[in-house]
């Protein structure tokens, strides 16, 4: 195989030999940059990441989040659609069945393995009830133990903090527990309850 | 008081105050700040941001704490040494160049003398010939540090800085020898006082730059080839030695040889001051003759210490400008194209000298 070789001529003669030219040359371009940064760092395009943050788009997929119904109860309705597009595999659901018949199911157990997450947002798509989103802006995770990543239902609670939440989990205790339909489904047409 | 005046003024004793202020209050500080200048500079020229991180709380003043954080660190650090080095001159290696930078400082004046006293620690008769028998001292740091300790990349590095440094010397006396002869002096206070003269009446003060402009540019880099900074660091060659002759180096001895490069840099720049741009005369100041003294001096020593800066920063500006020769062509130039031109530089001055008086 024929190789594409491209011949770059030497520059030659005396203006090269001398150096200086060339030099100044290149004093023009690293002048102009330090008098520019001189005053104000017009140029520096660097974020001083601690302190100043990137805006994050609101598209931006960062950690999950469970959203609720109107009544605060969890919108997911375990129907382990997200569990099964999830290509990492990191979504874990037991389903459990709800007191309102209306709701039939919920997730007794909603696991995330945040270390396995590709953050793909397969999930986001494929749910069916907006149960579960990635709009938090959290873009930063990092923890000191496993278990901190190994994200449960407590997803569902505004300011979520993984350090705080890692023990005691979010028990069905803590969940609403509508005392009949109009409480549990406020808006719904009304499924006869049995 | 009067007891402690005559203390003072015994000639030893004075040479010693000198010697502590010119070192203690203008060299090393200057050298020292220079290490952080030369990160922050660099950082501007590149469009970056520089070391901005050491803080005392929220207190950064924008990278300033660096200083103190890298002396620090550099003191607590182990002092290594590699298995089978020669274990003394392994040690005493780095203070060779320090001393070697130090030492240009004895002979340049910071101001012009006031009746006996001068600014200066000594004005001796052979003069510049004392600058060359120091910094060919230097030398012996970068070899030294080299063989001792025991490592092929500094063997090559110190290998490499004694060849360069060495042929450099050769033609930095030469590029001088212009300035001698249009001076007739060796003697540093005679070199300046001769660039006060003026020419066309009061129009152009007679500065060593515009009377030896190729010795000026010859002797500028002679000088950056002897202080082993790019465009001729390839002694240090991080790219393929890794850094040269102080590799094995850790702690305060490799903060040393650092500081003697930034030193080394700082004595460059007040040497080209004081031999090219007229030392501490300020232009066109004995128009002026109802000056007083003191305000003389001042303006002397404001004047020295701005032509001074300007070089130091002249010296860094160039390193991150121009790429790095390689070791052969860092020879090619020195043998082949400057010093055929230092010396072409002599005739032709000695010849201006002979025909136009």
């Amino acid at each position: 195989m024929e190789l594409k070789v491209k011949q770059v001529n030497r520059l030659d003669g005396a203006r090269e030999a001398l150096y200086l030219p060339a030099l100044f040359v290149g004093f023009r371009l690293t002048i102009k940059h330090f008098w520019r940064n001189l005053f104000g760092s017009r140029d520096v395009v660097t974020i001083n990441y601690p302190e100043e943050k990137r805006h994050i788009s609101a598209r931006w997929r960062g950690r999950h989040r469970l959203t609720r119904r109107e009544n605060g109860f969890l919108s997911c309705v375990a129907c382990y659609m997200c569990e099964t597009v999830c290509p990492s595999k990191c979504i874990h659901i037991q389903a459990g069945e709800h007191p309102d018949l209306s709701v039939e199911k919920y997730p007794v157990v909603f696991n995330i393995d945040e270390l396995r997450c590709v953050f793909c947002g397969l999930c986001v798509e494929a749910c069916p009830k907006d149960a579960i989103r990635m709009d938090t802006g959290v873009i930063s995770m990092a923890y000191t133990s496993r278990q901190t990543f190994d994200f449960t239902r407590d997803l569902l609670k505004d300011n979520y903090d993984p350090k705080a939440h890692s023990n005691p989990k979010y028990g069905d205790s803590d969940l609403p527990s509508p005392a009949n339909q109009q409480e549990a489904l406020p808006n719904s047409q009304g499924v006869p309850a049995s | 008081m009067e007891i402690i005046l005559e203390i003072i003024m015994i000639p030893a004793v004075l040479a010693i105050i000198k010697i502590m202020v010119v070192i203690l209050m203008f060299a090393m500080p200057l050298g020292t700040v220079l290490t952080l200048m030369e990160r922050k500079w660099s950082a501007m020229i590149q469009d970056r941001v520089g070391p901005n991180r050491a803080n005392i709380g929220k207190f950064t003043g924008h990278g300033a704490l660096h200083l103190a954080a890298d002396g620090l660190k550099s003191i607590f650090k182990e002092d290594t040494m590699p298995k089978g080095a020669d274990g003394f001159l392994y040690l005493i290696a780095p203070f060779f160049g320090l001393i070697a930078g130090v030492a240009t400082f004895a002979i340049i004046p910071l101001a012009g003398p006031i009746g006996d006293f001068t600014f200066q620690v000594t004005d001796i008769e052979p003069g510049l010939l004392f600058i060359f028998a120091i910094t060919s001292l230097s030398v012996y740091g970068a070899v030294l540090a080299g063989t001792s300790s025991n490592s092929k990349f500094a063997l090559l590095g110190g290998t490499r800085a004694a060849a360069q440094m060495i042929s450099y010397e050769v033609f930095m006396g030469l590029a001088l020898m212009g300035v001698f002869m249009v001076y007739g002096t060796t003697r540093v206070s005679g070199i300046v006082d001769g660039q006060n003269d003026y020419w066309f009446g009061n129009l152009i003060p007679m500065w060593g730059v515009l009377t030896q402009p190729l010795g000026f540019v010859l002797f500028f880099t002679a000088l950056v080839a002897e202080t082993k900074r790019a465009p001729f660091d390839a002694p240090e060659g991080e790219s393929e030695i890794v850094a040269g002759y102080f590799l094995e180096y850790s702690g305060m001895r490799w903060s040393a040889f650092m500081l003697a490069e930034y030193v080394a840099l700082v004595g460059v720049a007040s040497l080209i001051t004081t031999l090219f741009f007229g030392g501490y005369h300020v232009p066109w100041l004995h128009l002026w003759e109802s000056a007083p003294q003191w305000l003389v001096t001042i303006l002397q020593v404001i004047k020295f210490s701005i032509f001074t800066l300007f070089f130091c920063w002249f010296q860094i500006q160039l390193r991150w400008t121009v790429p790095k020769f390689r070791f052969d062509q860092t020879m090619a130039l020195g043998w082949k194209k400057l010093l055929p031109l230092s010396l072409a530089n002599v005739f032709v001055t000695a010849f201006v000298i002979l025909a136009f008086g």
